[in-house]
């Protein structure tokens, strides 16, 4: 039923404005896969060729081995939820849901049980007859995944579908999303710009920046492994530090900076150019006393309650601000403003990787 | 067309272009073509259409400058070709059939926009929209019963002792310009009012506020707002009226002549074809000419005026 | 100062709308006045006998039989023509919208008496040029149609066009998407997204058939229609059977009018207690989670 997905050197150019550039990822079947990434960096471009609504420029794309050059959208054996769901308004949600079927020929009574069933499945169970102007996101958001999932995909494409919805809605519709796509085992293919949402829900996560794909890793790897200054930036916070790479080895390496000396593990893509070192607020400790490594003396100068966490801003002599996020589980104490301390973190936290946040 | 190809396949998007193009272009240029084509032709019997004396003449539009007839307007005495003649007073009655109509509908279109309650707009729509229903030949008619000498307007006015004797009211171009601006006034009450409605209506307090008499508010801000409203109605107004047959010759007097009605001789009186073609087309050039003089003076597209 | 000046524009709102309606008042009370010239005074009396001899009219009812055909055949023409334009207009851009826009704008501002002249001529050109008798090149009623046609469909095509902009492109392809072939996208779920517009635009391309003077009177031939009758009457005489005509007319399009209100204002209640619903839906969505 599902099938994986294959994008092997794909471009896309618009006059001459490339909007993929290079894409290539191997998504397999039955995965949750999701692209990451800002507005505008190419997401719905690669999922409008995978459709079928754009050719590409370059490459191929394989849908279940097969070859999809050529292959119009009405062909392919895809389904794509549409940012803004599509949902047809003339049409009951039952006319809506079998409206695949209608166009293959499928007869009236199979078509409106085949509705039936995919909308207990989604938890819409008396809302056959009804029109999609009476009901409300959540539940067109819901018909739309049923309308899609009638004509048996073998892979959802799905574009932003949960944002228009406020955000405990999005919440939850990020469980039932999850568990839709556990419980029919198709390969769903998502696009998100929210990091949250990305890592909380896919198998495997692509970062994608001004149409190349950065990254292709589980959520884990991506937040606690990034490849560069980019994707590191992408999915979280940082304290980052400029400075030199010295003495590389074994995957450690020394950070020359204007506060000495820091150790910290090299990344992979860290060979020249503009290199930096990159550790996340929440794996920054504040202590009265200067650790053995990686320590900064810093005057604290803001403390911001965040609920979970509280975040605390210290300033370094130059300037420049470092955060660390202490749990809110009462066990930490919170310094005064104004108190001096040492911020430090451990070699093994902390990321020398290329800064790609201005360039891609 | 690519686009169009992808959205609805090759063979809808041939069969749309298909119906689009037989509409320009058979329904639409070539007869206008054909139009100037048989305007340069002479009118010969049947037996000599192709024989030698059927070659390409002007001598169709040099019937324009046939027959001078002397008029003296302002004491000015001079003679005037007839059909020259018609031809301005055409022009002229139907640019002051234009001014009544914008006269009488701004006004109306200014209440409608700004001082009537909304809830009670399609009331007055439906109001004005029943004359428009009315075919033009029955509204030329009920001015053709109200202005006859013996007819209503006429025993009003003696009841009421504002005239001692039944008044002959269709004189001149009197009637005409009376059925016109009965006729077309609409036309101009729509686009001024569509106009006018999108004038944010914080503007005309802000200048309420800052002391300017209502006259200048309106030659100020309103006015310029509704150009292209206004612009597109005294187009629809004066071609509507130029090109009226019926109203001239229901409402017209013995000495009113309208420059169709002057087509329509030469087309179906005289069955002179080629010279009707001349005649209509230069009603037609002087229309686009209109045309292109208002859009000029009040800065719009052709797309306004269709709006 | 300000109410002396709002309720100035009040009587003259007031004194307008008597103006637009008083002529027809007029000439429908005429069509009761037991008098052989159509007016209402003097009165001499009421009578029903003008219906009666509108009735008994075969030249009226064969002009009336005329009148609908040609509107019917105006209205489906057009509304086929105008809906295939405005798809055409809504898909292209640049110059070449610009061009076919204007062409087909152009349409409505020429002289109806240029439209029929032109039309009589070329048909009539084609047909000797074909050396054929085929009824399509002689004048006639079809000639009218098709020149009423190439005027009409402008204002059908700015009908449909107006509806197609309020149209969301991700419609067809969610259709494509789910396997629709072009012509089920169109028949599914284009078209009946643009039907009021269609409707809209049959009913005006019908009234606007109907009250055609200028195309018919140089295109028809011999054949005479409602308004080419009327026409005729008014100049050789005549009696207030034509007030009775324009009476049913009026009662007619007034009835019309009415029940497409009444329709119109049923189906705004409907969506809006479907939105009510939806409304109520998102609350006890938001309830539950
Ligand atoms: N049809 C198009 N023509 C020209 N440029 C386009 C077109 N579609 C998208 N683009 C451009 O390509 C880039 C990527 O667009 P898109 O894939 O929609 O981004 P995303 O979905 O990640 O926000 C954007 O800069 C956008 O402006
Ligand atoms: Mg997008």
């Amino acid at each position: 039923m599902s099938a994986g997905i294959d994008l092997q050197n794909v471009s896309c150019d618009f006059g001459n404005f490339r909007a993929v550039d290079n894409a290539t990822v191997a998504i397999k079947p039955g995965e949750f896969f999701s692209f990451l990434g800002p507005s505008g960096c190419g997401k719905t471009t690669i999922l409008r060729m995978i459709s079928g609504f754009i050719e590409p420029t370059a490459g191929t794309i394989k849908i279940g081995d097969k070859d999809m050059k050529g292959q119009r959208p009405n062909q392919r054996p895809t389904a794509l939820i549409f940012q803004n769901l599509a949902l047809f308004p003339l049409m009951s949600i039952w006319e809506n849901i079998s409206f695949g079927l209608e166009v293959r020929g499928v007869d009236k009574a199979t078509r409106r049980a085949k509705a039936q069933a995919l909308l207990e499945m989604v938890d819409l169970p008396g809302a056959a007859d009804k029109m999609v102007s009476q009901l409300s996101g959540g539940q067109k958001q819901r018909v739309a995944i049923a309308r899609a999932l009638a004509v048996e995909p073998a892979v959802m494409l799905l574009d932003e579908p949960l944002s228009a919805l406020d955000l405990k809605l999005r919440q939850h519709m990020r469980a039932e999303l999850r568990a839709i796509q556990k419980r029919t085992g198709v390969t769903f293919i998502y696009i998100t710009h929210d990091q949250g949402e990305a890592l909380a829900m896919s198998d495997r996560v692509g970062v994608m920046s001004q149409g190349r794909i950065q990254q292709v890793a589980n959520p884990r790897d991506i937040y606690n492994n990034p490849v560069n200054g980019f994707v590191a930036s992408f999915v979280g916070e940082n304290n980052i530090f400029t400075g030199t790479v010295t003495n590389p080895a074994g995957g450690m390496a020394g950070f020359d900076t204007a506060f000495g000396m820091f150790r910290a593990r090299l990344g992979e893509q860290a060979k020249s150019g503009n290199i930096k070192l990159y550790v996340r607020p929440e794996h920054t400790i504040l202590s009265e006393t200067a650790a053995a490594e990686n320590a900064v003396p810093v005057t604290v100068s803001e403390v911001s309650f965040e609920g979970a966490f509280i975040a605390v801003h210290g300033k370094t002599a130059s300037g420049q601000t470092i955060v660390a996020e202490v749990r809110n589980d009462g066990s930490a104490t919170v310094p005064e403003i104004g108190a001096a301390r040492f911020a430090h973190f451990n070699a093994a936290h902390a990321s020398i990787l290329p800064d790609t946040t201005a360039v891609a | 067309m690519g686009n169009m190809i992808r959205r609805y396949g090759t063979s809808l998007t041939l069969l749309i272009c298909l119906l689009t193009a037989f509409w320009l272009v058979m329904l639409v240029i070539v007869p206008n073509i054909t139009l100037l084509e048989s305007s340069f032709r002479p009118y010969l019997p049947v037996t000599e259409i192709g024989g030698p004396k059927d070659v390409y003449t002007a001598a169709n539009y040099m019937k324009v400058f046939n027959g001078a007839i002397e008029i003296s307007p302002f004491g000015f005495s001079f003679q005037i070709p007839v059909h020259v003649l018609t031809f301005s007073l055409t022009i002229f009655y139907s640019v002051i059939v234009t001014l009544i109509c914008f006269a009488l509908a701004y006004p109306l279109a200014y209440f409608m926009a700004k001082i009537l309650h909304p809830r009670s707009l399609p009331t007055m729509f439906l109001l004005l929209f029943v004359p428009l229903w009315v075919s033009e030949v029955l509204r030329a008619f009920a001015w053709w019963i109200i202005l006859a000498l013996k007819g209503p307007l006429s025993w009003i006015l003696m009841q009421l002792h504002l005239i001692d004797h039944e008044v002959r009211w269709i004189v001149g171009y009197n009637g005409v310009m009376i059925g016109l601006v009965y006729t077309y006034v609409l036309f101009m009450i729509f686009p001024v009012f569509n106009a006018i409605s999108s004038l944010d209506s914080n503007q005309i307090e802000a200048a309420e506020d800052l002391g300017a008499p209502w006259w200048r508010i309106h030659w100020r801000i309103v006015l310029p707002h509704a150009k292209p409203g206004i612009a597109s109605g005294a187009v629809m107004v004066f071609m509507l009226s130029a090109g009226s047959l019926l109203v001239p010759s229901i409402l017209g007097s013995t000495t009113s002549q309208w420059f169709t009605q002057t087509v329509q001789q030469w087309m179906l009186d005289a069955l002179d074809w080629n010279t009707a073609a001349a005649y209509a087309f230069i009603l037609l050039l002087m229309c686009t000419l209109f045309v292109s003089l208002v859009m000029r003076v009040f800065r719009v597209k052709l797309s306004d005026i269709a709006n | 100062m300000h109410a002396i000046r709002q309720t100035l524009a009040r009587v003259y709102a007031g004194a307008f709308i008597f103006y637009m309606l008083i002529p027809l008042v007029i000439m429908s009370a005429a069509a009761f006045n037991d008098n052989k010239t159509p007016s209402i005074v003097p009165w001499k009396g009421f009578t029903w006998k003008w219906f009666s001899a509108l009735w008994a009219d075969d030249r009226m009812w064969h002009a009336f039989q005329n009148t609908i055909f040609v509107a019917i055949a105006v209205s489906l023409i057009s509304v086929i023509i105008g809906t295939a334009a405005a798809i055409l207009i809504n898909s292209v851009s640049g110059n070449l919208r610009a061009v076919l826009y204007s062409t087909m704008i152009s349409t409505i501002l020429i002289p109806g008496a240029v439209i029929g002249i032109s039309t009589m001529i070329m048909w009539t050109k084609m047909g000797n040029a074909l050396d054929t008798e085929f009824i399509l090149f002689k004048p006639g009623l079809h000639l009218s149609v098709l020149g009423q046609v190439s005027y009409i469909a402008s204002i059908v095509m700015l009908l449909v066009l107006a509806r197609l902009q309020s149209f969301d492109q991700g419609l067809e392809e969610a259709a494509l998407d789910l396997g629709a072939t072009h012509a089920q996208v169109m028949k599914r779920i284009l078209l009946p997204h643009l039907y009021p517009a269609i409707g809209a635009g049959a009913a005006v391309a019908f009234f606007q058939s109907i009250e055609n003077f200028n195309v018919t009177q140089f295109t028809r031939g011999g054949a005479d229609t409602l308004t080419v009758y009327v026409f005729s009457k008014v100049r050789s005489g005549i009696t207030p059977t034509i007030n009775a005509l324009a009476l049913l007319l009026i009662g007619v399009t007034l009835l019309l009018a009415v029940l497409y209100e009444i329709k119109r204002r049923r189906s705004a209640n409907i969506e809006a207690a479907r939105e009510a619903e939806a409304r109520r839906a998102a609350a006890l969505e938001e309830a539950i989670i």
